[in-house]
């Protein structure tokens, strides 16, 4: 293709990749928010089916109109009749302000705005270890327990079945092959499955590791042995998620690069006299990483639900946890939260995908995605 | 239907399926021997607990573990006033009953608990009764006495003045040698128990049900509401294969006719789909199930629809929309459409049927996915509240930290069942995979 072809004032080279990366971004942004607009509102919509959040709002309402006259003075002298019937007035006042006598439809948008901004109410009963009850500290004090542990897991999976799915097509039909192949039905069972058995090994049989938690009670006071303490924890979780996706992981790889490694240009390569490593790197590896990144991507995505439980079963204090709680306690304010967090993941993880395919694949550059 | 019989003859050459397939059949087997022999309705009434199980120990483990390991742990012995020589004298408005129950003991260890049920029939009053305990060395033991109404249950291993007198907890004193009381050992052979009783009527009768409840029952052990733990590993089955296999078939069949509408008719109706199907991506679908359980009800049933709802609009139809779009331009269909087809005609029964065989391996290794979830549901406490599931199994257990208390049977028997049906469904899946996708065997 020529420059002469381009229409003119598009100018050339990274200037024009970066303007067009930029616009694809921005319609990615875009789409991607009308996205998670639709899912949160259905979200809202499944939640409040039985009226439960209308009822949520009212029963907050009330006891912070409540706690205000109480808390005041200059009410103090009031007898209890009088007082509640002024309780009574305000909420009725702030009901109407709110608009909560309006019909439905009207404040599911209302809820949506809040909803995306992140404001995602008081909980009923539970708080964040700082002592807030609002829904989004809580969640923000537990999210980066789940963040540790996930990103780590799912790095050392991504890369380990990579590398080692390379090196199977290298050896395919190798008796290490074929027992990778043999192995991949156990990825059937999730990892929290795993992890009841490692903690019964290792944990209970066996005792040289913590069963649950994320550090040790009374935490270390030195940021050594916190750490230690933290990567001890972080074993059998680790190990769990590790067993129960690993073997699919590298199995699909395999599969996935065998394809791509009877291409005719990679036969080519390989009539040209071109070493192993070389074939490996640029013939292989580099065409495929953008479906590469899109598995790795949708594993998280994945992998995001999946955390409820095994956080639970290994009582890893993070949003799964939480979640837990939240259902223990009835919280109704913290589990929709948390349904609205994790769309609000889920969505960061999209574009994410989406943006690094963009840079990865040179179609989404020089076409400017269309 | 030829390429069909060629890939069922082909699917026996690997080992894989038909140990898969022989799995599935087991598990297919056991559930209508369940279903057929504990009907629902009985299986319900029975694991909601309560008098059913009065007779079972608590928290039990199976017999089988215990003998393989060399154990020699009691079972549970029931020993019934209607097989003993009960001797009667009547007195003026009432009468003396003498009931002696006989067992021999010959375990090594001791019971885990014991309780005596007393019944009384056709008397408005309340009778009395005194119980002594004979030992195999002729020593006896006086265990008190006790009113008797219509129904009692005596907790002898609750007495707590007996155990003052004993100086240890009543079902290890009773049957304790005469060895040190720091380990004490049990002592084998016949014991006694003599009910002395007098009823305030002529036509009063006694019975009297005695229970040495062992520590080993069955062949699944039983769990802290003395429930036997087979029965819901059995019901299980059931519950799990339907679940699974419908969860499973309501998911790829919506989704697979969804998306050859999609691509069928395509403009705005292929683009709705796929915004839909990328909404669908960013709602997480565990936390909403969770959401849906707590607010609602966490009927398997309802969840099952969550389920389905949730999948219809599945990433699925990405993949299945990228391999229906060539088959839309094949010479058959437009041969299809000359001779006048319908679009639903042209949708069922030309295009879907052509990517059938892809997506029946897809379908079977999805199965035990479900399977999971609904176990998964389950150890989140959101189970089905009258159901017997092996989640629900392993929850209880979870509730009352079983590892922990070293009821291991408790978490290993409902794990190995889902284990077994994640691998057949698996196992079979996978070598389906490769009969089916031809392309996965070359390479």
């Amino acid at each position: 293709m020529s420059d002469a072809n381009l229409p003119a004032g598009r100018g050339a080279g990274p200037l024009r990749d970066l303007r067009r990366l930029a616009f694809f971004t921005l319609r990615r942004v875009l789409a991607l928010f009308v996205t998670i607009l639709v899912g949160v509102y259905l979200t809202i919509i499944i939640a409040n089916m039985g009226g439960k959040v209308d009822e949520l709002r009212e029963l907050q309402i009330r006891s912070t109109i409540s706690e205000a006259v109480r808390a005041d003075p200059s009410y103090q002298q009031m007898d209890s009749e009088e007082r509640n019937a002024l309780i009574q007035e305000q909420v009725q006042m702030e009901i109407e302000r709110r608009n909560l006598d309006e019909p439905f439809i009207w404040r599911s948008f209302d809820y949506l705005a809040q909803a995306i901004q992140l404001d995602l109410g008081r909980a009923e009963e539970m708080h964040s270890d700082a002592g807030s009850r609002d829904v989004y500290d809580i969640i923000v004090e537990r999210l980066p327990a789940t963040l540790l542990l996930f990103g780590t897991a799912n790095l050392l999976v991504f890369f380990v079945s990579v590398y080692a799915a390379l090196y199977l097509s290298r050896h395919y039909g190798s008796r290490l092959d074929r027992l990778v192949i043999g192995l991949a039905p156990s990825s059937a069972a999730p990892g929290w499955f795993y992890g009841i058995f490692l903690i019964l090994i290792f944990a209970f049989i066996i005792p040289i590791l913590p069963a649950g938690g994320m550090v040790d009670i009374p935490p270390p006071e030195n940021d050594w042995a916190y750490a230690r303490s933290v990567l001890s924890h972080m074993v059998l979780p680790v190990i769990a998620m590790f067993i129960s996706s690993i073997f699919i992981s590298i199995y699909s790889w395999r599969t996935f690069f065998l394809i791509h490694s009877s291409e005719d240009y990679v036969e080519m390569a390989r009539a040209k006299g071109l070493p192993a490593n070389l074939i490996q790197s640029r013939y292989i590896l580099r065409p495929t990483l953008a479906p590469i990144i899109t598995n790795f991507l949708l594993m998280l995505i994945g992998l995001w639900s999946g955390a409820i439980i095994l956080e639970q079963v290994f009582n890893w204090p993070g949003l799964g946890t939480l979640l837990f709680q939240a259902i223990g306690y009835r919280d109704t304010p913290v589990i929709i939260g948390g349904v609205v967090i994790f769309a609000y993941l889920l969505a960061v993880t999209v574009f994410m995908l989406d943006f690094l395919y963009a840079i990865l694949d040179p179609r989404v550059r020089i076409e400017g995605g269309q | 239907m030829n390429r069909w019989t060629q890939g069922f003859r082909e699917l026996k050459r690997y080992p894989s399926a038909l140990g898969g397939m022989a799995i599935i059949l087991f598990l297919i087997a056991l559930s209508f021997y369940t279903v057929i022999t504990i009907p629902y309705s009985e299986a319900l009434e029975q694991w909601r607990g309560g008098d059913h199980w009065r007779m079972h120990p608590v928290n039990a483990s199976p017999l089988w573990t215990d003998r393989l390991t060399g154990g020699d742990k009691p079972q549970t012995q029931v020993i019934e006033s209607d097989a003993s020589e009960i001797r009667e004298t009547s007195f003026e408005g009432g009468k003396q009953v003498r009931i002696p129950l006989d067992f021999s003991y010959n375990n090594d260890g001791f019971p885990s608990e014991l309780n005596l049920f007393l019944e009384q029939r056709h008397s408005g009053q309340e009778g009395f009764v005194r119980l002594t305990w004979h030992r195999p060395d002729g020593e006896t033991i006086n265990l008190g006495g006790q009113r008797i109404g219509e129904k009692e249950r005596v907790s002898i291993s609750q007495n707590s003045s007996l155990e003052g007198r004993l100086g240890m907890v009543p079902h290890v004193g009773l049957f304790a040698g005469d060895s040190d009381p720091e380990s004490p050992q049990a002592r084998q052979g016949q014991y006694r128990l003599t009910l002395d009783a007098i009823l305030f009527d002529e036509n009063a009768e006694l019975e009297a049900d005695l229970a040495v409840y062992g520590r080993v029952h069955g062949l699944a052990g039983t769990d802290y509401q003395r429930r036997d733990l087979m029965l819901a590993l059995m019901w299980g089955t059931p519950v799990a294969l339907a679940f699974g296999l419908l969860a499973a078939v309501g998911t790829t069949v919506t989704t697979l006719i969804i998306a050859a509408t999609g691509v069928w008719f395509g403009g705005w109706v292929d683009a709705i789909i796929q915004r839909l199907t990328e909404v669908n991506m960013i709602l997480p679908m565990l936390p909403i199930l969770v959401m849906v359980g707590t607010l609602y009800s966490t009927s398997i049933w309802l969840m099952l629809g969550v389920v389905i709802a949730l999948g219809i609009f599945s990433a699925g139809i990405k993949t299945y929309r990228a391999m229906l779009l060539p088959i839309r331009e094949a010479p058959y269909i437009e041969a299809a459409r000359a001779y006048g087809a319908g679009s639903g005609r042209i949708i069922m029964r030309y295009m879907i049927p052509r990517i059938l065989p892809v997506l029946i391996p897809t379908f079977v290794t999805l199965i035990p996915t479900f399977v999971f979830l609904e176990a998964s549901l389950a150890v989140l406490g959101l189970g089905d509240p009258e159901l017997p599931t092996w989640g629900k199994v392993l929850n209880d257990a979870q509730e009352q930290s079983a590892l922990y208390n070293g009821f291991y049977y408790w978490v290993i028997s409902p794990a190995v069942l889902l284990m077994l049906t994640g691998l057949g469904f698996a196992m079979f899946g996978f070598a389906l995979d490769r009969v089916f996708n031809p392309r996965l065997r070359t390479q």
